[in-house]
């Protein structure tokens, strides 16, 4: 089968055809999970709204865990699988290795997500994502599961095929471009987090197949955890690949310094595993020199990256834009952003809420001392719906706005809907997370039924704030579920009937990528006194929000 | 100028060899995180 070349007369991108069609059905089968997830959402967010507790409670826990499912590891990991052959293939100009595995892939994938949610549907499996032992799903939810993750390892070979493809070939020279190597940062950390779940979900397969007749709890949470919180850290990755992407796209900004932001993905290779840890910070069992040497020592230095991820993203932006003459003030080159494109607003509010919202909250939550604040409160699901839906949700969002003319050659519908969306979506998200992390610390739990406890011998009688954040997490849960359906809709219907557009120029031999130099002298002295600004602003906050907690935590015993 | 002629940089070499960063990143995390962790749990002594 001949490789053929599409040339994209929107952006000059070239996709090897058969890439292009595999990332097309990856982000469509995302779309269709995070559907699924998202009606699953309704359910789980108007049954925590007190005043409405529309569920029973075995049926809240069944939309629980088809909600965390389907989001956090379907939808996010099928739209990766395209972010991984884009970044490949097309950055680089090179055809995919072996389309034909990396299809076994995507039908192994879909086969394990079909299969994990009828066990659940089925109604014997609601056992949530996390699934820990000793409660116990139908053998055919774990199998569902290895299945998508095997499918997803072909993907990450697949993409490491085509690196060494690309090399052989000589389609590029010197070092990939840098999203790329995010992409590649994401692939490496995938690559752990899907061995990791191999381990630990075929001895739970044949424990609940009658096999093996017991899984140590506590071991089951270590290996667990090494899947579970390194899966967050290839969406950092990707989506973090997605703000260089982004900002190169609509600004045409260059990172401020190659070397600088390489390094940081290098520690987040390195070091950003090591923080699964602190989904064991109020474990026993384990000792205080492997939690504070993974969660502090070490996951600092990832917590560095990110932030300098969260500052050069930025500071590229302000230089792109200084450069075209948006010189006034601190801040004309924000104000004057484009504001009104959903790719660029996405973008930023992902930037923005990422940081500001669940960066700050991770750390704190991180601490092991502060852990115990919030452990197991409603205060972590308000943390990482900021980081996996205002920073990869949201990303990804954006990210499809611009792929729609290019990788589906359709006519994105309803433009003035698309420049809401963003904000829609990623302000009530800003919300939820916010009220969420507001209830959790007066003590809210989280994955609970019923706050009020009705019936229960020794009931607690909770400040009149916690009903109100839980009310006010119901009504900001609604509006974005209106957001994010909005978006589907508006997607779905843009594929579907948005109007053809033209397919361009294909050809039997790839275009050789040429790098612009590394080293030239383009920009590189403009200042960023603006994003300067907003990184001492980041810094104050982040130090006071800490220390406020540290007061928190010294008063803790004096309340009783 | 970038001359064509100059040494790559150390840096640069093990940041563009993938197969190094992918041996680092799976090694570390195993063995600070999962084979640390599973040991301590190991060791404890159990109930009888
Ligand atoms: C569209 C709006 C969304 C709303 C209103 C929403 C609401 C919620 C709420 C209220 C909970 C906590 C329930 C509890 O602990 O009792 C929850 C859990 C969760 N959500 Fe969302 N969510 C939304 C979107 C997403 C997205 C896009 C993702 C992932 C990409 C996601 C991932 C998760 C996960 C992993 C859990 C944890 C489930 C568990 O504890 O087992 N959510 N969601
Ligand atoms: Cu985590």
């Amino acid at each position: 089968m001949a490789t053929t070349y599409r040339i994209c007369p929107r952006s000059g991108l070239q996709f090897d055809t058969a890439a292009e069609k595999l990332m097309r059905w990856n982000a469509v089968a995302g779309v269709l999970a995070l559907l699924l997830g998202g009606i699953m959402a309704l359910g789980v967010i108007l049954t925590r709204w007190p005043a409405v507790h529309l569920l029973p409670a075995d049926q809240f826990y069944l939309a629980l865990t088809s909600h965390g499912v389907n989001m956090l590891l379907f939808w996010i990991i099928f739209f990766e699988m395209a972010v991984l052959y884009f970044a490949s293939s097309t950055l680089l100009h090179c055809r995919l290795a072996t389309p034909k595995i990396a299809w076994a892939g995507f039908w192994l994938m879909a086969i394990g997500a079909v299969m994990t949610n009828v066990a659940i549907f089925q109604g014997e499996s609601s056992v949530m994502f996390t699934s820990y032992v000793p409660m116990q799903a139908k053998p055919h939810f774990y199998l569902g599961l290895i299945l998508f993750a095997v499918g997803a390892l072909i993907g990450c070979f697949v993409f490491l095929g085509t690196l060494v493809v690309a090399k052989a070939e000589k389609t590029y020279e010197g070092s990939i471009p840098l999203v790329t190597f995010g992409a590649l940062t994401a692939a490496i950390i995938a690559i752990f987090t899907i061995a990791s779940g191999a381990v630990i979900l075929i001895p739970t397969l044949l424990w609940s197949l009658g096999y093996i007749r017991e899984i140590d709890t506590i071991m089951y949470r270590i290996v667990w955890w090494a899947m579970g919180h390194s899966s967050q850290q290839i969406n950092v990755s990707a989506h973090v690949a997605v703000w260089y992407a982004v900002a190169a796209i609509v600004f045409g900004a260059k990172p401020m310094s190659e070397k600088v932001s390489r390094s940081a993905f290098f520690l987040y290779i390195l070091f950003l595993q090591l923080a699964s840890a602190h989904h064991l910070l109020s474990d026993p069992g384990v000792g205080s020199e492997w939690k504070v040497v993974n969660t502090s020592y070490f996951m600092y230095f990832a917590v560095l990256a990110s932030m300098i991820h969260g500052m050069t993203v930025p500071g590229a932006i302000e230089q792109a834009q200084r450069a075209k003459g948006y010189n006034k003030g601190l801040f004309e080159w924000l104000r004057k952003a484009p504001w009104g494109n959903p790719a660029f607003s996405s973008m930023f509010l992902s930037l923005v809420g990422f940081g500001f919202l669940g960066g700050i909250s991770g750390v704190m939550m991180g601490t092991e001392q502060l852990n115990l604040l919030i452990h197991n409160t409603i205060y972590v699901p308000g943390h990482f719906h900021a980081t996996v839906v205002i920073g990869t949700t949201l990303a990804f969002m954006g990210l499809t706005y611009f792929l729609v003319p290019v990788l589906f050659r359709r006519e994105v519908l309803f433009p003035g809907f698309a420049k809401l969306q963003p904000y829609l979506f990623g302000l009530s998200m800003y919300a939820v997370a916010l009220v969420m992390m507001g209830a959790g610390t007066l003590g809210v739990s989280r994955r609970h039924w019923d706050m009020a406890f009705a019936g229960a011998g020794m009931a607690y009688e909770w400040p009149g704030a916690a009903y109100l954040m839980m009310g006010l997490t119901g009504i900001a849960g609604v509006v974005a579920i209106i957001g994010g359906g909005g978006w589907i809709l508006q997607i779905v219907f843009s594929l579907l009937f948005g109007k053809r557009l033209d397919e361009g120029e294909t050809r039997s031999t790839p275009i050789p990528l040429t790098l612009p130099p590394q080293t030239g002298a383009h920009a590189a002295h403009v200042g960023t006194p603006g994003t300067m600004v907003l990184a001492l602003v980041f810094l104050v906050s982040f130090i006071l929000y800490y220390f406020v907690n540290w007061k928190y935590l010294s008063s803790l015993w004096g309340m009783a | 100028m970038a001359d064509q002629e100059e040494r790559v940089p150390v840096m640069q070499q093990v940041l563009d060899n993938h197969f190094l960063l992918l041996f680092l990143g799976i090694t570390i995390p195993t063995v600070i995180y999962v084979l640390w962790g599973v040991m301590e749990v190991a060791n404890i002594a159990v109930a009888r």
